[in-house]
């Protein structure tokens, strides 16, 4: 469920999509710092790897289902400025390809989803990480933590833009009840999921966990 | 999503396309909304598009259902927003800002579907490319897209084999299976990603893809912006006379 066109006023729209972009720039010069173009069928397999995983739902509250975001897994997996770009690829192809998110509203969805919910979420995890002991199995853990907060997060963002720009005249805790309500429910399956991927991925490829600093690799066991 | 064609709409070069779409769509959500003949106007344009690349209307409804739970949203806030001074006790305020987000979000989704209904996903990297989109997006967008059948292929197989050993997708239990899975699969799609590589470099792949696409003529370019200027000259009236 991503923002379609029209739900944010387009001043404001623009100005995330200007947000959007220049972390986008960032993120793109970091990346090509990090990565060399041997990595880039690797990044864009990560990218269709969070796509397809955005395809499995589960169900959250009768009649409801929500999906992985994958956030927080881009940034554990691939570092937080190639996540980020990852997380944009994703973001267009939706738009562009699935009708998923409008065009206009491309800049709000980065911010919320990319912005936040994997630079963000990453921040969380070394946050998370640094607070637990320095051992293998602390990063899934910090994984899931983070990835269940970084969802209500990113649905922050949109409770944000919606008060800063939104069309409707709807009570703004009404809004943040619903996307809280919602979202923290999402957030356990995110974490769950997140958990178990990064943990999968630890035990029997170590060497792709290219989002955990060295000495916590290092002196883990 | 491609659906095969001849029209021409399908040989229209792709970089013209998006250009036109992103444009189009501005136009759209610039236009304030009590301006009902400029709507009338996009819609009519909207449809003109579906009828050119001949696009049957279930395709069109089926590619629309993503917007469901916005307009069901949207759907709801003549009832939420107050005083009820319209019809049946409904808000007039409601009643226009329901009316805003499912015309605009309509008609933005309804242009997506028409870009990506007659071009296929690496002739609009392709066209992104030739827009001068960062190297980085299209480089990795390219690979994705015809990566992307693939790896979502081998999610269906994982889910027809999780099933068969009898797992129901239900409550927070269900989810560790299905996060143990999806970390197989990411290895699996890594893997993939190594090999594919090293195939491609061994045959001389040096960082660039070649080109797809019509290349644009400026008989195709004028086409574009005769599209964008008209639905601007609706925009900048409807802005001007609101």
């Amino acid at each position: 469920m991503h923002i379609p066109d029209g739900v944010i006023g387009a001043t404001t729209a623009a100005g995330f999509g200007a947000v959007a972009a220049g972390g986008f720039g960032i993120a793109a010069r970091r990346t090509r710092e990090h990565l060399s173009d041997r990595h880039i069928p690797l990044a864009a397999l990560t990218a269709a790897f969070v796509f397809a995983a955005q395809m499995v739902n589960f169900p959250v509250i009768a009649g409801m289902s929500g999906h992985l975001l994958g956030g927080v897994l881009a940034a554990v997996l691939v570092g937080p400025a190639a996540g980020f770009v990852v997380l944009t690829v994703v973001l267009i192809v939706q738009s562009l390809v699935f009708a998923d998110g409008g065009l206009t509203a491309l800049g709000l969805n980065i911010v919320n989803m990319g912005l936040i919910g994997a630079v963000g979420g990453y921040g969380l995890f070394r946050v998370v990480l640094a607070a637990t002991p320095r051992r293998f199995r602390s990063i899934p853990f910090a994984a899931a933590v983070a990835a269940f907060l970084a969802v209500p997060a990113a649905a922050m963002g949109f409770v944000g833009e919606f008060a800063i720009g939104g069309t409707a005249d709807v009570s703004l805790g009404a809004v943040l009840t619903a996307m809280l309500g919602t979202h923290v429910l999402i957030g356990i399956g995110e974490g769950v999921i997140t958990g178990f991927v990064v943990a999968g991925v630890v035990a029997s490829r170590r060497d792709l966990v290219l989002g955990v600093p060295e000495q916590v690799a290092a002196r883990g066991a | 999503m491609y659906r095969h064609g001849a029209t021409p709409l399908h040989r229209w070069p792709p970089q013209v396309a998006i250009a036109t779409t992103v444009g189009f769509v501005i136009a759209v959500v610039l236009t304030p909304r009590e301006a009902m003949w400029a709507f009338g106007l996009y819609a009519s344009m909207a449809i003109a598009a579906l009828v050119l690349a001949r696009l049957p209307p279930g395709f069109v409804g089926a590619r629309l259902l993503v917007l469901a739970p916005f307009l069901i949203a949207a759907a709801s806030l003549p009832l939420l927003e107050g005083p009820p001074d319209a019809l049946w006790g409904l808000s007039r305020e409601g009643l226009w800002d329901a009316w805003n987000i499912a015309a605009k979000g309509m008609l933005g989704a309804t242009a997506s579907v028409v870009l990506a209904a007659t071009h296929e996903p690496p002739d609009l990297v392709t066209g992104l490319e030739r827009l001068r989109v960062p190297r980085v997006v299209t480089a990795i967008m390219g690979f994705m897209v015809r990566y992307l059948e693939l790896v979502v292929g081998e999610v269906a197989r994982m889910r027809v084999a999780m099933r068969s050993r009898g797992h129901r997708a239900r409550g927070v239990a269900a989810m560790a299976p299905v996060g143990r899975a999806l970390g197989s699969l990411f290895i699996r799609v890594y893997e993939r990603g190594e090999r594919v590589f090293l195939a491609m470099a061994s045959r001389g792949y040096r960082g660039t893809m070649p080109a797809s696409g019509a290349v644009a003529t400026a008989s195709a370019w004028a086409a574009g912006a005769g599209v964008v200027v008209l639905a601007a000259v609706a925009a900048t009236i409807a802005a001007v006379t609101t």
